[in-house]
This record gives structure tokens, C-alpha cells and sequence, in this order.
């Protein structure tokens, strides 16, 4: 075992990165349409309790089904203010997606201390289990990496391929595109530049409820304040490692999942290892957030690794 | 393509028919009750001087714009178009004046957007197939696979008519799309635009050359401040007679007076190189003078290194070989501001972004190379008092039109913004002056008071480097002329010996005077 235990290192962060996949993705989505939406936490954590709540009135695996289908609408739903806000009303992207943070977590945490039976504290009625028991699940090296995962990691795993298929080989993913370079050329060309902007952000928050529901009936199955740590600023500086591409975006939320279950190993490994304080490393997942919203804000930087030309510029047809 | 399509005219037989649409921004009326009937099958030129409202218009048949007020009829039927997505389901379809392609899409993708008959799914081939076959179709040929930022302004051009082409537009809208061409290009262009009106299709084509429009319309539909004054056909007018339809004055294009002494050379380039965006050496071993009084002007096609030209000379990107002399100074690796101080003026080719800064108001653009010293800012402080005093001067002198008290300079037209990025350069009294394609997109009054401006400095004794790709600007205002070629001098000659045609001849590279 102890041979193997990067083995499960590796397997472990898979499953931690997968949250951060199904909320980069979204983000990708979202600022692929121009949309620069910072309410991903926020979103993520509506979509948590959405989740938890459904699975906890239910239970069992229809009960972890309603909890997908609970946290993607609600995350759809709750991306909606942004939309609002930020291409309807025009407001500054920066300001409306902190707003939406600060609402979402707001609200997450107000739900899960609300009523008679407050679900604060209460473990989750029904959990995400490994697909395969035995068999190949146990078999060396691919046994741990590729076939012992629960149903959601490859529901991410096939998010990922289905979102590149989108962006690249459909029309509407052209469209998508477009509307994130140059909605000024996207309109004149037909496109609907405030419809494309509408949904994707709407596409874009259900994947990001998908993966705070996945923290809450997964990988920290009780419900607390804080079930998802700083998941949702991680993923929007995912986004840019990942150069806006859905296959990078897997890799870098994998490695990022892999980095913080090797934290948490560490402690446990003995001299030199454990003398390392955690708190450091800890900061590392902030640190990097930062260096990515600075590579955001320097619109050239993020040109050359590829950011949408038009990203959190508010659009108006009759402006000049 | 059947183009009997095009020929299904109601009652009228027009196109569009106009009545007293108008159209207002922040108080400005853009279009006040313009009148304008387009007949199928013609060639229909809007004229007008810079902020007439002709790139309004367009936009109001096009759809961009929703007219506050008015009577629209296309083929007979009332529309109200909320978008251009309507008014290409319509038939109508538009060129504009900037063009409107995503620049990191490639040439078929570009064709593709917003297009319904295709499937879901697409694949880069058969998008690149299409689009070819297109091309071809029209003769318009393009790179199906080229991103459109790889292109030349000429080519994007025939990317955007193939757009129209792509969902059989019957009206087709061109905003000043010979601004932008050489002449052989816009030769191609009204060799194609005559293509289509002979299919029974109607062109609308904004140009403020006078010849061109004359020669390539049939009929030409003045507007004067937002207003129209009225429809003429070509074959009676001649281009005085627009002129002063337009302006209202007759106006004449000022050339250059010949002098036979000049001062002494005021800038002097010697062997110099630039490289270009792309690291490779876009201007190589360059060497030339200007003399104080002189007006040089540089020929050559767009692309051929005379950016990266400008760019060295003002200090934006430093020459990784050569120097350049002012007044017998080296002020090869120095700053630009070293530049500004040692007395160089800038005119470059983009107005907004790089000559002026969009979201600021006219009288702080003015002010915004003489800011530093008094009486715009003592020490650490500006003063407003002294931008605005010379925003009303400049503004009076400089006759630019337009301006609202507050709002940003970006809001003027054209030929203004170009009439205000001149007034700032000129009024700090430069010994240098470069300017690029100075009066690219003006109207003939614009056009006059640039030159006129121009010439002023020349008889004011500075050095002034002309670089254009407008020929006939350059003959009538340079008293050398140099050729570029692929980032190399392929030609010098005084005035006297230059004509279009020789000139031609060696922007083509295909002769260079050796030696
Ligand atoms: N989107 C806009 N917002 C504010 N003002 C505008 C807008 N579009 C046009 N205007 C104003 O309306 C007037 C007409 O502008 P328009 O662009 O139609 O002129 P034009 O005839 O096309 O000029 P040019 O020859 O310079 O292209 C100008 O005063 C301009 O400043
Ligand atoms: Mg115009």
C-alpha cells in the first residue's frame, strides 16, 4: 500500500478535482460568450444546498439524481442576476459577479439554518459511491485511477469532451464564440448577441451548481457553512490556465484536486514532510487566484493566453 | 445563384422608399426627415460631408438602428427592423465603415456566423468548401482558411461583400469601402458592384471621391446636416456640382505652390531598420532627409513597412539599426516624450487609440501633449481653465464640428476627429511633421482644411514626411516623393517627375530605380 499511496494520491484528486472541472467548464462557457461572471462561489454554494436539500427530503440514488437535477436548475436560476445585471442593465461585470458571490453565499448559508430542522450539521441522507466494486476497480495502477471513480467524474469527463465538441463543431458553438470576440460583428452577422449571452451564463451556472452539489453529497457529505472552501475562485483561475479550452480545463482541475489531497498527505508522511506549515500551503490555492485575476485585468496579457476579445465589456448596439 | 429573384418589384419599383425618418443621439440630430428612394437595379451613391448622417442611414436600412421617427418601405412593404438579423431576412445586408468580422475567426467561419441553413454540427472543411466555392462564384477569391486578422484590409473587404453574397442580399449596403483600397482594389470593387446591379440587385455606395462616385453610380442622393437636399443623376452632374450640392460653396482641393530653395534638412534618416509585429524587419536600411519647408511624401502600398516606418521616427518602437537625426541631434533611442520636446508631431493613422484618446473630452485631447508645462499645469496641478480656453481657440480655428461640452471626442465624426488630432500636433509648432494618410475618410471641405493645414506648416518651414497611400494627395502636396517597397526605398524623385502611373509602377515592386 504504501508504494502505491501516490497512486491514491492521484485517485483521490481526481475525485477532489472534479467540482473544479464541472466549475471551469461553466466558466469557460460563460466567458466564451464575453461574460466575466466572479459569482462562481457564490453559485456553487446555491447549488450545495440545492442539492443537499433534495437528496436529504429524498434519499437513496433517486435521491442523489433529484440532488443533480436540484443544484443544476438552482445554479441556472441563481446565474440569472448576472445575466440581468451585467447584459441587460450594463452594469460593470466585476461589480455584479462579486454581488452574486456575496448573495450566494448569503443565501446557502441562510438555507441551511432556516426551519424547524435546520440541515446544518446533518449528514447527507445519501452519498456518491464508486460505480465498480471489485473486480477491475482493484486492479493495480488503472484499477484506482480510471475505473473506482463515482458516476460524476465521468459525467465531468464527458462534460469536458461535450463542451469542446460544442465550442468547435457546432453552430451555436461558432455563434458562442463570436458573440465572446466581437458581438458587434456577431450582431450584424444575425446573431441574437444578448440571447447567446443569456443562456450560456444560465449553461454556464448549472455546471457551476453541479459541482458545489457534488462537494456537498460527495466530498464533504454534512452539511456546514462552508462546504466548498474557495472552489469557485479556483475554478475562475482555472479558467485562464487553461487558455479558455475545455481538455486543459480537465487536466489543470485534476492537477489542482491532486495539489490539495498532497497537502493534506503530507501531514501525514513524517520528517521533513509535516514540517511544512499547512497554512502555507493552503494559501497557495489564494495566491494563485490573484496572479489570475491580475492576468484578467491586464486585457493584453490575457489576449495573448487567449481570453475572448470582448470579455467583461458590457455591449451596446448603438454605441460608438 | 438565380437572380430572377431579384426582379419581383412592387407597384413603385423601388427598393426602399424614405419619408422623413429621423434619428437622434444624446440631442445630436443624426438623420432629420431624409427622404431617399433606392430603385432596384441601380447604383445609388449617398454623399455627404463628415457627419451628415450616412453611415446613420445605412444603419437604419441595415437594422442596426431603429429610426425615432419615419416611413420605411422596402419593395413596396412597411418594415420596422429590430435587428440586422430582420433586415437580412429582408433582403438587406451591409458593408460598414468598420468592418464587422471576428478577427480571430477564419474567413469561412466569418461566412458561416449567424447563418440558418447549416446544421448543427459543422466541420471546418465543409465551411472552408462553401466559402470557396463562393469566392469563386464571384470572383472575389479569398483564403477560406485564413484567420481574418491575417488579412489585408483589401481582402477583408471581399470577405464582408461575400458575406452579403453568402445570404443573397438583394440590397447591398456599402459604407466607404474604397477608403480603404487601392486603386486596382477599388477598380475590382466597381468592376463587382456594377456585377450586381446588372443582376437587378440595388447598391448603396458612400464615397467622398468625387470621380469615383461619378463614375460608378447612376443616381446620388445628397444629405447636409442629417438632412436630404435632394437626388441627382450622375450623368448630369460633375463633381464641382456635388461639391457645392454638398457644402454649399464651391471649394477647390489646394496643391502645393513649387519653391526652389528649401532650408536645410531638419530630420535625416540614415540606414535605418524597424522591425515588425512579428519580429521580422518590416523597414530595412532606410535612408532619407527632409528639409525645413519641404513636404515629402512616401508612396506605397499599405503593409509595405511605412507604419513601422512612423513608429521609428517618433520613437514608439526604437530602430535596431541606423539613426535619426534632428537638426543634427541623435534622437535615435529616445523616448517619446524626448520626441514630443525636441519638437516631433505625430498625425497617425488611427484617430481614436493611438492619436486620441477616445473617452476623453475634446478640449482635454487637445490639451494632451502640452499638459506637462504651463499654462496647462503648474507643478503637480492641472488647469482647467487653460484647456478650455484653448479647446474654444482650437476648436474656432480648426473649425471642428460636433463638439458637446463634456462628452467624449469619440462621439465626432471622421473628419473632425482628424481636423482635432491635427490642431493639437500643429499648435505646439513642431519641426517635424509625419503624418500618415492624414485625410483618409474625409469629405472634400475636411479634406481642404487638412491640406490647407498641412501646407501651412510647410510654409511655416517644417519638415513634413507625408506618408499615404492617396495618390493624387500626394502629388498635389509633396515636393519629393520617395517609394516604399517591402520595407526598402525602391524609389526617389522630385515632384516634377512624378505621375501616377511611374509612381504606380514601383509601389508594385515590380520596377525599382537601382541604385
Ligand atoms: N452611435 C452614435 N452615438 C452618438 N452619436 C452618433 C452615433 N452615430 C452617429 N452619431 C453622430 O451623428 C452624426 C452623424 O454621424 P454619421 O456617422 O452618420 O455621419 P457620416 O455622414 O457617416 O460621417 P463620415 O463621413 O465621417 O463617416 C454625427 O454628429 C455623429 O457624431
Ligand atoms: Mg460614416
Amino acid at each position: 500500500m504504501n508504494d502505491w499511496w501516490w497512486v491514491s494520491t492521484l485517485a483521490f484528486g481526481i475525485g477532489l478535482g472534479t467540482p473544479l472541472v464541472f466549475a471551469t467548464l461553466g466558466e469557460i462557457i460563460t466567458e466564451r460568450a464575453g461574460i466575466l461572471n466572479l459569482g462562481v462561489q457564490g453559485t456553487m454554494l446555491v447549488g450545495a444546498v440545492a442539492g443537499f436539500w433534495a437528496t436529504f427530503n429524498t434519499g437513496g440514488g433517486f435521491g442523489l439524481f433529484l440532488g443533480v437535477i436540484a443544484a443544476v436548475i438552482a445554479g441556472a436560476l441563481i446565474s440569472i442576476i448576472h445575466a440581468v445585471l451585467s447584459i441587460t442593465l450594463r452594469v460593470s461585470q466585476i461589480v455584479s459577479g462579486l454581488a452574486l458571490t456575496l448573495f450566494g453565499t448569503g443565501l446557502a448559508s441562510f438555507l441551511g439554518k432556516a426551519g424547524a430542522d435546520p440541515l446544518v450539521g446533518e449528514p447527507s441522507r445519501a452519498t456518491f459511491q464508486p460505480i465498480l466494486e471489485g473486480g477491475i476497480a482493484e486492479w493495480p495502477l488503472v484499477g484506482p485511477l480510471i475505473f473506482g471513480h463515482d458516476i460524476l467524474v465521468y459525467v465531468g469527463v464527458l462534460a469536458a469532451v461535450a463542451t469542446s465538441y460544442y465550442l468547435f463543431h457546432t453552430r451555436m458553438g461558432l455563434s458562442l464564440r463570436s458573440v465572446g470576440e466581437d458581438p458587434a460583428s456577431a450582431e450584424s452577422a444575425g446573431i441574437n448577441v444578448a440571447r447567446v449571452r443569456y443562456i450560456h451564463v444560465m449553461v454556464g451556472g448549472a455546471l457551476s451548481g453541479l459541482g458545489g452539489a457534488y462537494f456537498a453529497l460527495k466530498i464533504v457529505p454534512t452539511w456546514q457553512d462552508d462546504p466548498i472552501g474557495a472552489a469557485g475562485w479556483i475554478a475562475i483561475a482555472l479558467v485562464i490556465l487553461s487558455s479558455w479550452r475545455p481538455y486543459r480545463a480537465l487536466f489543470v482541475a485534476y492537477a489542482f484536486g491532486f495539489a490539495q489531497f498532497l497537502e493534506l498527505r503530507l501531514q501525514t508522511l513524517g520528517e521533513p514532510w509535516n514540517s511544512i506549515p499547512s497554512t502555507l500551503l493552503a494559501m497557495i490555492p489564494f495566491i494563485l487566484a490573484i496572479v489570475a485575476m491580475i492576468v484578467v485585468a491586464s486585457g493584453k496579457r490575457a489576449r495573448q493566453l487567449g481570453a475572448p476579445a470582448a470579455l467583461a465589456i458590457p455591449y451596446f448596439r448603438e454605441q460608438r | 445563384m438565380a437572380m430572377t429573384k431579384a426582379s419581383p418589384h412592387s407597384g413603385d419599383g423601388l427598393a426602399v422608399r424614405l419619408r422623413g425618418v429621423s434619428k437622434s443621439f444624446y440631442g445630436v440630430r443624426a438623420n432629420d426627415s431624409v427622404d431617399f428612394d433606392l430603385a432596384w437595379g441601380e447604383v445609388h451613391t449617398l454623399l455627404g460631408e463628415n457627419g451628415a448622417g450616412k453611415s446613420t442611414l445605412c444603419s437604419i436600412l441595415a437594422g442596426l438602428y431603429r429610426p425615432d421617427s419615419g416611413e420605411f418601405l422596402f419593395d413596396g412593404e412597411p418594415q420596422a427592423f429590430k435587428t440586422p438579423k430582420d433586415a437580412f431576412a429582408a433582403g438587406i445586408g451591409m458593408v460598414y465603415q468598420h468592418f464587422r468580422l471576428v478577427a480571430n475567426l477564419t474567413v469561412a467561419e466569418n461566412l458561416a456566423l449567424g447563418h440558418g441553413d447549416l446544421g448543427v454540427r459543422i466541420s471546418q472543411k465543409d465551411l472552408e468548401a462553401r466559402a470557396a466555392a463562393l469566392g469563386e462564384r464571384y470572383g472575389l477569391p479569398v483564403d477560406p482558411s485564413a484567420l481574418v486578422w491575417q488579412l489585408s484590409v483589401g481582402e477583408q473587404q471581399r470577405v464582408e461583400i461575400l458575406k452579403l453574397l453568402y445570404r443573397d442580399a438583394r440590397v447591398l449596403i456599402l459604407d466607404e469601402p474604397t477608403a480603404v483600397l487601392t486603386p486596382q482594389e477599388a477598380e475590382q470593387l466597381f468592376k463587382t458592384m456594377r456585377q450586381m446591379a446588372a443582376e437587378g440587385r440595388s447598391v448603396i455606395f458612400v464615397s467622398h471621391k468625387l470621380h469615383e462616385v461619378i463614375a460608378v453610380s447612376d443616381r446620388v442622393t445628397v444629405l447636409r446636416a442629417g438632412k436630404s437636399v435632394g437626388a441627382v443623376a450622375t450623368a448630369d452632374a460633375s463633381p464641382k456640382d456635388l461639391a457645392r450640392m454638398m457644402v454649399g460653396r464651391d471649394l477647390e482641393l489646394p496643391t502645393r505652390e513649387a519653391r526652389d530653395s528649401y532650408g536645410d534638412a531638419v530630420l535625416a534618416v540614415k540606414n535605418m531598420s524597424v522591425l515588425g509585429d512579428r519580429g521580422n524587419e518590416a523597414v530595412h536600411d532606410v535612408s532619407f532627409e527632409v528639409r525645413s519647408g519641404e513636404v515629402v511624401g512616401v508612396a506605397g502600398v499599405s503593409g509595405n513597412g511605412q507604419r513601422e516606418l512612423a513608429y521609428g521616427l517618433v520613437g514608439l518602437r526604437p530602430p535596431t539599426a541606423g539613426t535619426v537625426l534632428l537638426d543634427g541631434d541623435d534622437v535615435t533611442a529616445t523616448s517619446v516624450l524626448d520626441h514630443i520636446e525636441k519638437g516631433f508631431a505625430y498625425v497617425p493613422q488611427s484617430r481614436l487609440g493611438m492619436g486620441l484618446g477616445p473617452g476623453l473630452t475634446t478640449e482635454d485631447n487637445l490639451g494632451l501633449k502640452a499638459f506637462r508645462n504651463p499654462p496647462f499645469s503648474i507643478g503637480p496641478w492641472l488647469k482647467a481653465a487653460a484647456f478650455k480656453e484653448q479647446g474654444a481657440t482650437l476648436i474656432d480655428r480648426y473649425d471642428i464640428r460636433g463638439v458637446r461640452p463634456g462628452l467624449p471626442i469619440r462621439l465626432l465624426s471622421g473628419g473632425n476627429l482628424q481636423k482635432a488630432l491635427i490642431a493639437r500636433e500643429v499648435t505646439l509648432e513642431p519641426k517635424v511633421l509625419i503624418a500618415r494618410s492624414p485625410t483618409r475618410g474625409l469629405d472634400v471641405g475636411a479634406t481642404e482644411a487638412v491640406r490647407n493645414h498641412v501646407l501651412s506648416e510647410r510654409d511655416r518651414g517644417t519638415a513634413v514626411l507625408l506618408i499615404s497611400e492617396d495618390l493624387d494627395e500626394l502629388l498635389a502636396l509633396s515636393d519629393r516623393l520617395v517609394v516604399m517597397f517591402d520595407g526598402r526605398i525602391v524609389g526617389e524623385m522630385p515632384a516634377e517627375d512624378a505621375t501616377a502611373e511611374n509612381l504606380g509602377l514601383l509601389m508594385g515592386g515590380t520596377v525599382s530605380e537601382a541604385g
